[in-house]
């Protein structure tokens, strides 16, 4: 099962919206509380980052035996430095994102920690992609 | 104990999802900052913060939380407050400090995650 959404840079009234919708599908599945958790933070982490950074993105989430896959794609300023970025207190963020909670640099680290597998590839002046698999069973 | 029960503890009012006030919570964590709140991995305890606004109920949603204190006489919105009922999440507003709130919770025996 492969579902779509698109995400509005800058929005944070409807920011978590589509990692919202993926939770619930996620419920219906019957899978461990403690899986759809970690899959939950970590897409709503990455689904944040686009609010706070890029102009616009999608969610894309495939649903198959044995994974969930989930990737944010972004059109935005992209990062210049991964590694850097991966960092926990390193952040580029504004003072509105700051005010919503967030800014202090440990959305991609926190999205490592829950995700089985992560990939972030990037072209500044571009955008980003963030890649999240979690396995069902292992 | 029950969230209801913590509403009465620290003379705060339920303002939404008042169905799941039987709810247990054994935990509770305080902060403003939902980038700590979502490295948590405790599931069902209570959140204790100063910060209103939509992100405060989509944290507590992605991170299984139970119920939210809205402390310093912070007020969710509508929209907050419509968020929480469709995500059965308990909103409690209380007048008091985020200090107050968490002294009367801990001495009444709720316990902190670290």
């Amino acid at each position: 099962m492969i579902f779509e959404y698109q995400i509005e840079g800058g929005d944070f009234t409807k920011a978590g919206s589509a990692s919202s919708e993926v939770k619930k599908i996620l419920r219906q599945l019957n899978l461990e509380p403690s899986l759809i958790k970690r899959i939950a933070v970590a897409m709503y982490e990455a689904e944040v980052n686009v609010v706070a950074h890029a102009y616009r993105g999608t969610m894309t989430v495939d649903i198959d035996t044995g994974r969930i896959f989930i990737a944010v794609k972004d059109e935005g300023p992209g990062i210049e430095d991964i590694e850097k970025a991966m960092t926990e207190g390193w952040s580029t963020a504004n003072e509105k994102v700051r005010e919503m909670g967030f800014g202090a640099g440990m959305g991609l680290p926190n999205i490592k920690k829950n995700a089985d597998e992560l990939k972030i590839t990037s072209t500044p002046g571009t955008g980003t992609k963030v890649e999240i698999t979690c396995f069902t069973r292992l | 104990m029950k969230i209801g029960e913590v509403a009465r503890l620290i003379n705060g009012k339920i303002v939404s999802g008042n169905l799941h006030s039987g709810k247990e919570v054994n935990h509770a964590f305080a902060s403003d900052l939902m980038s700590d709140v979502l490295t948590l991995d405790s599931a069902d305890i209570l959140l204790i913060t100063g910060l209103a606004n939509m992100q405060t109920i989509r944290t507590a949603e992605m991170a299984d939380i139970s119920g939210i204190v809205f402390v310093r006489n912070k007020k969710p919105t509508k929209e907050m407050i419509d968020l929480a009922e469709e995500s059965n999440i308990v909103l409690i507003e209380s007048a008091s400090s985020m200090f107050n709130v968490c002294g009367q919770l801990h001495h009444a025996g709720i316990k902190p995650l670290f």
